[in-house]
């Protein structure tokens, strides 16, 4: 039995490893074999992870190991530690990375890179599935760093563009920043437990064995930090945007960004131990929802918007932890995974079929919800769970996050402060408002054009008070009967993955269900925060509508423009492989309606340009390295050169000295030979006495 | 087992005399000749790591023991432990490499001797790199650390590019410099101990060396090794003897000779005069830091546009970072940290060979390293326009930015972990700024060297790049010597990297012994 599931648990990182290996290998010289060398073993992987969740059942957990390496200290284990969350979550890693795959083989299609990419997001998924189920610490960072590796070159897959350089090389150097104090923070804690294996680890946080809590924390936290783009380090997510759209997907919902979130829940005991840590991680969770929630509202890019949510959920999962229960992050980790995936999948239809990434563009373009119907559909799901409205997954995981904040702030919960607590509720309670009214402004603003035709009927329309106008351009049918519907490759995963988006939130309401694996926390939201939320998260939806209702009459009336038109929109054609752009569309001139501008205001520029982080990092990093470089240039020119320079110039003196001497003259000679000897029968003399 | 190591050493000094005779091997023969006594070298290394007993790794085996001057006690004193035998091997494979490079791609033209001389001075070369790391006698130790120096200078001043003349002399004359400080070290210890045989110092740990010789021994051994090393402010010959030299030279000298620097600290210093090394190792482990700072800072300035920086001299610099972690881990004096020395040794060797050979081939199809002139406006776009050569580019980037699962991340780890819990009378503190400090040079080792990736392997293929149109504008990709020598050097990093222990599990009980913590 043991056995059995231990060798499951092995083939699980294993195969999609093997497969990476041989695409990149194989890659060139038979393409042909690239399709099923990234679907198959990626399948069978997802299925053996299944398998093994069944085998292990709730509650169950699967412990083994063999030495790896000897240090010469503290060794390093090759080993397994699988318990419920485990369980799931590589079960989560499998199916998003599946359904990744299909995807990817036919939007990538006529992609001369393919093979070499879906190695790669092989051997991402490969180590995600590592983080995972890994027993020692060492080996975890190994999965983890590889993960970041694989993001640098998906992101940087297009590396045509300047984009996609600067993107790529950011995303592995912030995330390296954070990897460093990560990397200390794991030798701490395997000083202090005497080993790196996570069991013992926690046996001896257990104890009270480890006596630097507080330091280990924060220095894992900055790891966290980078991994799961929490604030500071965040700024590297919405950029990784330049990469191909099923690689965010890939990002986003299941791998890199799940392994900060994960990581901390493993290790949530040690976490326990430090007030301070968990203060610290309140206030990183609190700082990063609401900001990315504001950024979201103002991206013009339908990716970026995208990004910033996933910044802002994960923000509630680390508040979910800060406010010391991993049950109901993991909880929110899961459902996020599938809408998220859903949501990235199904704007990548969009994207393929606008030909554009900005939303504005696509609200100037009829006929958007008709020619891709699955794609339409499946996003409005993600984005009622995105906003957390009943009965989607989102709804409820959210919601579990906010009762485990309400819990710690009236002190129900040991050990965590009570201020961390009223952090968390109030600032996921304000993320729901935005959250809600960003996703809302994306799906009005991009499925909801106002074209011509849509304006000359607009004002009977909207005097009686209904849903934005139904009747859609006449030639947009045209324009989808023109443009073939998306292959099912993209569209089947779409729906697969809905299924989870609507119905998984169910799964916490019972004991014997979702917690049953966990730490056996009740999921199920209390009343007071359940009608909270889903009010606050009504109010954005309809805040934003009403905004909505007027940018357009403004539009119609002031059709030059009072609506703000963003200054860069974009269009990262590169990404839609094939075909012509779409004929620009019928209004090309007139800027399309959008409520940001007015529920933003003033805030509306500094959000959509990220609040300024990056020029912060600009100052504070980036310059005083590249000034250090610079030091560095001139010392090894001037000074290190100048001392090599002066050592030689000493003998080539000697020998100019001793040239004078030689100059062939015999009386010199004769006079030199004399004042010699002089000196030796003076010196004999002298020491004779 | 003995006869083995023994026909390692004198199998390329007979095939060294015997390029001497111009009618027996003229021409390409020459060069055929030196692939199959290389390859019969590594043959013979790999026969010697299977004979090896690796349950008492840190033992000396194959030993081969023989009185030499008996006037001054010097002995023929030949072995390998768990220590020195992957050196011997990534040696004898590195020198197969390269002569099977040189097979197809040895720079010919007016000034530049024939093959026949090149395949002489590579197997001498050889010779001497693999005595060093198999003799246990201090005077053969430095016989064998000078015999190499005669080839290197041939080889970078006969078969150089630019400035070749100017860096060879400059190569020899500072680590003739070190040497001779080397040698007054090695006589200073063996007269106070009364022998110069390495296993017997060892054993003793240093006791009969009284406190003060051992610090003006380990001062004047110390910069000896430390120029070959190269350790920061040291260095400053490595930079220019690299851009100089041919492909074959930069690859061995990297991957071999920078080694023969920390080894001797490893064999020699550390368990023969170890309260010396201990009151040095403050100094040494800053000197190691800087240096990784230092390094990583050139490469970075180097990277820059506009700075007329070339590839060649960046990877230079980028190997005064890496032997900065070998040092710390030297410095720290703890199992962990040697551990790490000697395998980020046999890292560096792997990788740093590997990116050697890849910007030698960038060169040859470009006809020059200047990063501003490779790459243009966007970048040289190598991941379009020679797919092979761009990806394996990429990955030397990568395995020598220390990612894990590859040869170049446990090394670096293993110092850090080693500076974490530096040896017991060492100030923790002292190594924990240190571990912070190469920690920061991580980053900016990962910085450099995806600049470099960024502007060598991305960009627009569309952009012209200034150098290859001067060349036809066609780019060949990895051709099938190329592809022969490096493909090793691959397999080898990734199998270093996933399976730590087959460098580990030999050093770490030679180690602890050489230590004397069991």
């Amino acid at each position: 039995m043991n056995a059995m599931s231990a060798t499951l648990a092995v083939l699980v990182p294993l195969l999609p490893f093997l497969a990476s290996a041989g695409g990149l290998l194989t890659g060139r010289s038979a393409p042909a074999l690239a399709r099923p060398l990234a679907v198959l073993p990626t399948l069978a992987s997802a299925a053996l992870a299944i398998a093994l969740a069944v085998r292990l059942g709730p509650g169950g957990t699967l412990d083994g190991g063999t030495r790896l390496t000897p240090t010469g200290s503290v060794p390093i284990e090759l080993s397994l530690h699988v318990d419920g969350f485990a369980a799931l979550i590589a079960v989560l890693v499998g199916v998003v990375a599946c359904c990744v795959q299909v995807y990817s083989t036919s939007y990538l299609r006529e992609d001369p890179r393919y093979a070499s990419y879906a190695a790669l997001v092989s051997l991402f998924t490969a180590a995600m599935l590592l983080v995972v189920y890994s027993g020692d610490l060492i080996v975890l960072l190994v999965g983890w760093e590889v993960m970041g590796i694989c993001s640098y070159f998906l992101v940087g897959h297009h590396w045509e563009t300047e984009d996609a350089r600067a993107a790529s090389i950011k995303a592995f150097l912030v995330t390296k920043l954070g990897d460093v104090p990560f990397l200390f923070g794991l030798f701490l804690l395997g000083a202090d437990a005497g080993s790196f294996r996570i069991t013992d680890v926690l046996h001896a946080a257990a104890d009270g064995r480890l006596h630097h809590p507080t330091l280990i924390a924060l220095l894992l936290l900055c790891g966290v930090a980078g991994k799961s783009a929490q604030f500071p380090l965040h700024t590297w997510l919405p950029d990784a945007m330049a990469g191909p759209t099923p690689v965010s997907a890939l990002i986003h919902a299941a791998t890199m960004v799940a392994a900060g979130i994960y990581l901390v829940a493993r290790l949530l005991p040690v976490f326990l131990l430090s007030g301070a840590a968990l203060v610290v991680l309140a206030v990183m969770a609190a700082v990063t929802m609401v900001g990315s929630a504001v950024c979201a509202l103002a991206q013009d890019d339908i990716k970026r918007v995208l990004a910033y949510s996933t910044v802002g959920q994960l923000g509630y999962m680390a508040g979910a932890l800060a406010a010391g229960n991993r049950d109901a992050a993991v909880f929110h980790l899961i459902t996020h995974g599938a809408f998220k995936a859903l949501l990235f999948l199904s704007a990548g239809v969009v994207i393929h079929a606008a030909h554009t990434n900005s939303i504005t563009a696509m609200a100037r373009m009829p006929g958007l919800r008709t020619k891709v119907p699955d794609a339409f559909w499946t996003m409005t799901l993600g984005l009622l769970a995105l906003a957390g409205i009943p009965p989607f997954s989102g709804f409820f995981s959210k919601e579990s996050v906010l009762t485990a904040a309400e819990h710690a702030a009236t002190g129900e919960t040991h050990g965590v402060p009570e201020f961390a607590g009223w952090l968390v509720l109030v600032a996921g309670l304000v993320t729901a408002l935005l959250t809600a009214a960003y996703a809302t402004r994306l799906w009005l603003v991009a499925f909801w054009p106002r074209t011509a035709a849509d304006r000359a009927a607009a004002d009977p329309a909207e005097e009686t008070g209904g849903a934005p106008a139904r009747e859609a351009d006449p030639h947009a049918h045209a324009h989808a009967d023109a443009h073939p519907a998306e292959p099912a490759a993209m569209r089947r995963p779409l729906w697969l993955l809905a299924i989870p988006t609507i119905a998984l939130g169910v799964t916490g309401l019972r004991a014997d269900w979702l917690p049953a694996w966990f730490d056996g926390v009740s999921l199920r939201p209390s009343w007071t925060t359940a009608v909270l939320g889903t009010c606050v998260a009504l109010l954005g939806a309809a805040g934003c509508w009403l905004a909505w209702r007027r940018a357009v009459a403004g539009a119609v009336q002031a059709p030059a423009g009072t609506a703000a038109l963003p200054d860069e929109t974009p269009a990262d054609l590169a990404i839609a492989p094939g075909g012509p752009a779409l004929p620009e569309t019928e209004l090309p001139g007139l800027p399309a309606p959008d409520p940001a501008p007015l529920l933003l205001g003033p805030l509306l520029a500094p959000a959509a340009r990220g609040l300024g982080v990056d020029r912060l990092y600009d100052r504070c990093v980036v310059r005083p390295v590249t000034a250090a470089a610079s030091l560095v240039r001139f010392l090894d020119r001037e000074v290190v050169e100048g001392y090599v320079q002066g050592a030689g110039w000493l003998p080539r003196a000697l020998g100019w000295l001793t040239r004078r001497a030689q100059n062939g003259n015999p009386q010199s000679y004769v006079s030199a030979l004399l004042a010699g000897s002089v000196l030796v029968v003076l010196l004999v003399a002298v020491i004779a006495r | 087992m003995n006869a083995v190591l023994i026909a390692l050493l004198a199998l390329p000094l007979a095939g060294a005399l015997a390029t001497l005779s111009p009618r027996l091997l003229d021409g390409d023969r020459a060069l055929r000749f030196g692939v199959a006594v290389t390859g019969a070298e590594l043959a013979l290394a790999i026969a010697l790591a299977a004979g090896f007993d690796y349950h008492h790794a840190a033992r000396m085996q194959a030993v081969t023991d023989a009185d030499w001057i008996p006037a001054i006690g010097v002995r023929f004193h030949l072995g390998t432990d768990g220590v020195s035998l992957p050196l011997l091997v990534l040696t004898a494979l590195l020198t197969f490499l390269c002569a099977l490079y040189s097979l197809r791609n040895l720079p010919a033209g007016p000034g530049r001797p024939g093959p026949r001389a090149f395949t002489g001075l590579l197997l001498l070369l050889e010779c001497g790199m693999l005595a060093t790391f198999a003799t246990l006698d201090l005077l053969l130790f430095f016989v064998a650390f000078e015999v190499v120096l005669v080839p290197m200078y041939f080889l970078i001043a006969r078969w150089g590019g630019e400035n070749r003349g100017r860096a060879a002399f400059r190569f020899i004359l500072y680590t003739m410099l070190g040497s001779a400080l080397m040698l007054l070290g090695f006589l200073l210890i063996g007269l106070h101990a009364g022998t110069f045989d390495i296993t017997t110092l060892a054993a003793r740990h240093g006791a009969g060396i009284p406190h003060t010789t051992q610090v003006l021994a380990v001062l004047s051994i110390g910069l000896g090794l430390a120029v070959k090393a190269p350790m920061f402010p040291l260095h400053s010959w490595l930079p220019d003897a690299h851009t100089a030299a041919p492909t074959v030279g930069s690859v061995l000298l990297a991957g071999v000779l920078l080694k023969m620097g920390t080894y001797g600290f490893v064999r020699i210093l550390l368990p023969a005069a170890p309260d010396g090394m201990a009151a040095f190792a403050p100094y040494l482990g800053a000197f190691a830091v800087a240096g990784i700072l230092y390094g990583s800072l050139a490469c970075l300035a180097l990277a820059r546009r506009g700075a007329g920086g070339d590839l060649k001299r960046l990877i230079a610099f980028s190997s005064v970072g890496h032997m900065g972690f070998v040092l710390l881990g030297i410095a720290t004096l703890s199992p962990t940290g040697v551990n790490g020395a000697l395998y980020a040794n046999i890292g560096h060797g792997l990788i740093t060979g590997l990116l050697f050979f890849l910007v030698g081939a960038v060169k040859d199809r470009y006809g020059s390293s200047d990063l501003d002139r490779l790459a243009g406006r966007t970048g040289a776009a190598l991941y379009g326009r020679a797919p092979r050569l761009g990806a394996l580019l990429g990955f030397g980037a990568v395995a020598s930015l220390g990612l894990p699962g590859l040869a170049g991340f446990w090394g670096e780890l293993l110092a850090m972990l080693g500076s974490f819990h530096p040896a017991a009378g060492l100030s923790r503190s002292t190594f924990l700024v240190f571990m912070v400090l190469a920690g920061l040079g991580t980053v900016l080792t990962a910085a450099y060297l995806l600049t470099v990736v960024r502007r060598v392997c991305m960009g627009d293929p569309a952009e012209p790049a200034p150098a290859l149109a001067e060349r036809g504008g066609v780019l060949a990709d990895v051709r099938g010597y190329e592809f022969a020598s490096w493909t090793p050097l691959v397999v080898l990093t990734v199998l270093a990297g996933l399976w730590p222990a087959a460098i580990l599990g030999l050093s770490n009980p030679a180690v602890k012994a050489l230590l004397g913590a069991g």
